[in-house]
């Protein structure tokens, strides 16, 4: 289980995290929803140590990460895969060897095995015959699906995932959540999914957590989501501009 | 508070800031050398590096040795002219290039063309996360990004001296035989009496240690990049200043020592 207890995090007097609680089960695919600015992609970036909390904790199998030392961090990051936000992919390499990285990086692959599965992944997420392109010379969406390729090619454990359908069009965007479902389901993975995409997130999702004002107010089924009266769930789902959440 | 003190608070500041930012150059040179003897060395990358600072930047150099040592023998003329010393030209124009101009004007060079390429370099990696991603993926960016360009950097800048010093003294050699009518042989001679082989080594191991100077300061201000496109920018004109600074001032105590 991963567990965030009681985390804060602020920049300069930007309160971001505000004693946030959230509880994660593995094998199971875990939704955070929230406004553009609340802190999605601040909170994925505690669980896997790129960002140290003021105060609080984040376990995963019950080791707080936040105490770890570069090396012991390195074994818990060696189990997860991410896909960034805004993809991150090494512009210097090409897809393939953007694919390839944690594959060199961390297996004992041979050349050619390496090569078989950087194949497979790229197809997966609907690419084929673009390994030996630049990024550079890639849309922002097949960007984001390079990414995506390169946070499972070495089908981590547990894989989070930075907003994966923003960009996509809506076929491709229902073809990515359906990988995210079978490889989830296929290798009983966990996943942690930031999307704005209600849909996508009714599709993948086991449990949905919303984020507001700096802690998780809402935390459940999307069935228990649908039915919340919470208002500012409700709000949120529904995108009204009436209630509780304010535009500005 | 009055003027003289805020004044003083400002000042303590900014000493504190900088000798904190030196403190963490030096730190970062340690961890690059615990890396660098950590194998596996990514061979390629250090490769690509070294085309990049060495073979890449042998234009600009030619370029700059061969009018330097031009200008050094048309202006030494002149003076030695003065009490008909002009034989003296080669050698004066050799002992400069070795013992100062080669490796000063490489090193120059080299951190405008290379040092500011390697923090455009990380700071866009910086600000796209690029390095996050290198965490994340438990590979570490000082192995990755940061060794290969010390490496580069120190085995090429000495590399890019000696093509500077040699054509430097060519170009003396043209300007001062071909265009001013000395005599060859004596020109030469010169530069053999004169010119010993520590000058050329000691400004070789200057070259080195400028050559490490410019890619850690060159690596640690896009490494340390904040605030987009914008900060990137920062970042190279603070790594530009700071290494030609640099160069320029160790030069000084470096030959104070040396010679
Ligand atoms: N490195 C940083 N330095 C300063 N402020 C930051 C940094 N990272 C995030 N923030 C701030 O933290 C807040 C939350 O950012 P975050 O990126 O987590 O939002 P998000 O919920 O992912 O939004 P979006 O849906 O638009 O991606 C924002 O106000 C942002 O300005
Ligand atoms: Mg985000």
């Amino acid at each position: 289980m991963i567990k965030l207890v009681d985390l804060y995090k602020s920049f300069g007097d930007v309160h971001v995290l505000r004693g946030l609680n959230l509880e994660i089960e593995y094998g199971k695919t875990t939704s955070i929803i929230g406004r553009s600015g609340s802190g999605k992609s601040v909170l994925l970036k505690h669980i896997i140590g790129l960002l140290k909390p003021e105060r609080g904790h984040v376990f995963i199998d019950d080791v707080d990460v936040t105490k770890l030392d570069e090396k012991e961090m390195n074994e818990i990051r060696k189990r997860f895969g991410m896909l960034f936000q805004g993809s991150a992919l090494f512009d210097s390499m090409t897809v393939g060897e953007n694919v390839a990285f944690p594959l060199r990086e961390h297996s004992r692959l041979k050349e050619s095995e390496i090569k078989q599965i950087v194949i497979e992944r790229l197809r997966a997420v609907g690419l084929t015959g673009v390994e030996d392109k630049m990024p550079s010379e890639m849309s922002g969406g097949m960007k984001k699906r390079v990414g995506l390729a390169r946070a499972i090619a070495m089908l981590p454990e547990i894989v989070l995932f930075d907003e994966p359908t923003t960009g996509l069009d809506p076929i491709m965007a229902e073809a990515i959540n359906q990988l995210i479902v079978e490889t989830q389901k296929n290798f009983n993975l966990t996943c942690i999914v930031i999307s704005h995409d209600i849909h996508s997130i009714y599709t993948v999702s086991h449990k949905i957590a919303m984020l507001y004002d700096g802690v998780i107010v809402e935390y459940g089924t999307p069935d228990e989501l649908r039915a919340s009266t919470n208002p500012v769930t409700i709000q949120f789902l529904s995108g009204n501009i009436e209630g509780p959440i304010t535009i500005v | 508070m009055n003027r003289a003190d805020s004044f003083l608070d400002q000042l303590g500041k900014t000493v504190m800031r900088n000798i904190e930012e030196m403190g963490k150059i030096v730190m970062l040179f340690f961890s690059t050398v615990s890396w660098m003897v950590r194998p596996p060395l990514k061979i390629r990358d250090i490769f690509k590096q070294m085309e990049f600072v060495g073979v890449k930047s042998i234009f600009v150099v030619v370029l700059t040795g061969g009018f330097t040592g031009m200008v050094m023998a048309l202006q030494g003329y002149h003076g030695f002219k003065m009490f008909s010393a002009e034989a003296l030209v080669g050698s004066t124009v050799a002992l400069g290039m070795t013992r100062e101009l080669g490796p000063v004007l490489t090193s120059l060079m080299v951190t405008a063309r290379a040092g500011s390429a390697m923090t455009a370099e990380l700071g866009t990696m910086r600000v796209t996360e690029q390095i996050d991603a290198l965490y994340v993926m438990a590979a570490n960016p000082i192995k990755h990004l940061i060794v290969p360009r010390i490496i580069a950097g120190v085995l090429m800048v000495p590399i890019l001296t000696i093509v500077a010093d040699f054509v430097g003294i060519l170009g003396g050699y043209f300007v001062g035989v071909e265009v001013l009518n000395i005599n060859p042989g004596v020109f030469v001679k010169n530069i053999y009496k004169y010119v010993e082989l520590d000058d050329i080594f000691n400004g070789l191991i200057k070259s080195a240690f400028f050559g490490l100077i410019l890619s850690l300061i060159g690596c640690y201000k896009g490494f340390n990049t904040e605030g987009g496109a914008e900060g990137v920018g920062k970042a190279i004109t603070e790594a530009v200043v700071l290494s030609s600074i640099s160069i320029l001032v160790s030069d000084y105590f470096l030959t104070a020592i040396m010679f």
